[in-house]
């Protein structure tokens, strides 16, 4: 586990910036997750359907012919092949199981992409418990597949119509809710953003991906890797695959950020490289906002990466050279998904093509003939629309 | 004016046998001009204190009203610099009614919390109150606030815990701000929770005055709070006026109206 946080915080960042309505049930939820610690059962549970019904531990691939292209051992974590096609249900099903302990009645989650709503419906049916996900009016067009999904998993989709209509919003109006319905509601948060524990929280359950991957490595290579790289949008994949390295020094973490239309315009979701520190949804971390405090809209083709904040723990790696973070723009990402097609015969979700898109300044920093271990998050059926139209394709 | 002559205020109004009457205005709504104007009306109806909203773009903690209010104070070219000018204006134009900046962090964050108390001591602020920073992450703001005279208004929340509210006496607060219920602003007033109660139990764990808002709309709300509370706080319903007014003039004569209303009705 990575070193503890201490009242919430990483270095500067992270902390609790909500509403006092919220503050009690926020320490309810921080005194219930300390409390899973010890508690074997709970382990059990969530062990087994990491197991029976996410299909873990995912494959460690190596991928050969994108290896040879790069000069450098370029292995893929398999979060692709997960149930609901992404890393996000790791997430969803251990927060899930501690609402049930929580006696909480009913889910609440935002969305942007749209697969951690599908992974919060599908751990809502699989509980039975009742389940609404909001989710940025845009983003409902932009992604129409997903909310059809949702509505056929049982959840209630409730599209966003303020500010920019995309992610951020829809976390405002999740949080309108839980305020509202804060007795017998749980926030299942899909990042490592938010209020503390849910920084903490959600990157121990995303960590199982780093856990996997070190008995993997280890076991084909008889070594850690030279580095390990992920995209980062809030970056809940990322910190669950850099999370158990953080002591191995020798191993560096690569982040990709999202740089849109190019780093230097102003539509862009590159929040740790362009950004500054600010608050924003429970927690002190860099966001992208005006002189005088106003977010500012992100700009991505990749939904899932379309974020003005990114989790604490990210800034507090920036600030500390832990990890460095890198950003590709819409255009390089769709030719890193191009490439793993075409090399590997794997279509990842566009926000992992931004990672694919940075690996090989990866190894030009690292040197070649490298371990490398890219989080291949999630898998690209969703994109497709999108991939075509930015391709001049008509479906 | 500071946070020390705000909660003076409170005792002066006490004497008087009366609550205070408190109003939320959102800042550059419909537009930055029109605030100075919307001030000196709510002044001149009879409000005692005066919220004044700074606008952010992200209020996750406003129902739909304020929301939108934000968005057109946002659009007209509101924030933080532009409130401390509106409260500089008010200031010049000879009104002494206290003021509590009332908002988000993240607008005070990045200018600097220093920098910002310094502004607003001399904009002529009296207080401050961040909807997201809760008692746990206060002392950021309280001390380099209280540094300069200016105070906090710390929240509590139907949901806050004994342990939580008797927290709230260390930040000697101006006076204590009782969300009246869990819920955004401008939901359906349903009568403050444990009402008379509740307001009692925080009057005597932080010693200080206890102001009861969210869902106040009508007379009949405000008198019913007025009965046991030290101040009422009326926003989303003064703001709807505003946004339903045809002008500035339109917007000051009925809001006025609705602030000299609330006011007559608070009466004992």
């Amino acid at each position: 586990m990575s070193p503890a946080t201490q009242n919430g915080r990483f270095g500067i960042f992270g902390g609790q910036y909500v509403a006092e309505t919220l503050m009690p049930a926020v320490e309810e939820l921080r005194c219930a997750w300390e409390k899973l610690d010890g508690d074997e059962e709970f382990h059990r549970d969530l062990n087994a359907l990491l197991d029976e019904y996410v299909g873990r531990p995912s494959r460690l691939t190596l991928a050969s012919r994108l290896s040879e292209a790069l000069g450098a051992k370029i292995y893929l974590k398999r979060e692709d092949l997960n149930h609901t096609g992404a890393h996000k249900i790791n997430n969803c099903l251990g927060q899930a199981l501690l609402a049930k302990r929580m006696g909480k009645k009913r889910l609440i989650a935002e969305t942007g992409a749209g697969q951690h709503g599908v992974a919060t419906a599908t751990v809502a049916a699989l509980l039975q418990m009742p389940c609404r996900i909001y989710m940025g009016a845009e983003d409902v067009q932009r992604q129409a597949l997903n909310v059809f999904r949702m509505k056929l998993l049982g959840a209630e989709v409730e599209p966003v119509y303020a500010g920019s209509n995309t992610l951020k919003d829809a976390m405002n109006e999740a949080l309108r809710d839980w305020v509202t319905n804060v007795e017998d509601t749980y926030y299942l948060i899909g990042s490592v953003a938010g209020p503390h524990p849910y920084p903490e929280m959600v990157r121990e359950f995303q960590a199982v991906i780093g856990k996997e991957t070190r008995e993997q490595i280890l076991e084909k290579e008889g070594r850690l890797p030279d580095a390990l790289v992920a995209c980062v949008g809030g970056g809940s994949n990322a910190a669950g695959m850099f999370a158990p390295f953080e002591a191995d020094s020798d191993v560096r973490f690569f982040g990709v950020e999202a740089s849109g239309d190019g780093i230097d315009t102003d539509r862009h979701a590159a929040t740790l490289t362009k950004g500054r520190v600010g608050v924003l949804h429970g927690s002190k971390s860099y966001l992208l906002c005006s002189d005088e405090g106003q977010i500012t809209e992100a700009h991505s083709i990749s939904a899932g990466l379309d974020y003005p904040g990114v989790g604490p723990e990210h800034s507090y790696w920036k600030d500390s050279g832990r990890a460095t973070y890198l950003h590709r723009c819409d255009a390089e990402a769709l030719d890193g998904l191009e490439m793993l097609a075409r090399h590997e015969g794997i279509i990842c979700a566009l926000e992992t093509a931004h990672a694919v898109a940075g690996l090989a300044e990866v190894v030009d920093v690292i040197g070649a003939g490298a371990i490398v271990v890219l989080c291949l998050s999630g898998r690209g059926d969703k994109d497709m629309m999108t991939v075509a139209s930015a391709r001049g394709v008509e479906l | 004016m500071s946070g020390a002559s705000l909660r003076q205020r409170f005792h002066d109004i006490a004497l008087e046998g009366r609550a205070a009457l408190i109003v939320y205005l959102t800042q550059g709504d419909p537009a930055p001009e029109a605030s100075v104007d919307l001030l000196v009306s709510m002044a001149e109806s009879g409000a005692d204190v005066i919220e004044l909203g700074v606008p952010f773009s992200d209020p996750s903690a406003d129902g739909v009203v304020i929301q939108q209010a934000m968005q057109r104070a946002l659009d007209a070219g509101g924030g933080l610099s532009s409130a401390l000018a509106t409260v500089r204006n008010f200031r010049d134009r000879g009104f002494t009614t206290p003021i509590v900046l009332f908002g988000y962090y993240n607008p005070i964050f990045v200018r600097g919390v220093e920098r910002f108390a310094a502004e607003a001591v001399e904009a002529g602020v009296d207080a401050l109150l961040t909807v997201d920073v809760p008692i746990d992450e206060l002392t950021e703001l309280y001390e380099p606030l209280s540094k300069v005279g200016i105070g906090v208004v710390p929240l509590v929340a139907p949901t806050s815990t004994p342990e939580r509210i008797a927290k709230v006496a260390s930040f000697d607060p101006a006076f204590v701000y009782y969300v009246s219920m869990t819920g955004v602003t401008g939901s359906a007033f349903k009568g403050a929770s444990g009402g008379a109660e509740r307001v009692r139990v925080i009057q005597e764990a932080t010693g200080a005055p206890v102001a009861v808002g969210f869902g106040i709309k009508t007379g009949k709300d405000a008198s019913e709070v007025a009965s046991y509370a030290d101040g009422v706080v009326v926003g989303s319903a003064l703001v709807r006026r505003i946004a339903a007014a045809e002008g500035v003039e339109q917007a000051c004569l009925s809001a006025g109206e609705l602030g000299a209303e609330l006011r007559a009705a608070m009466k004992r």
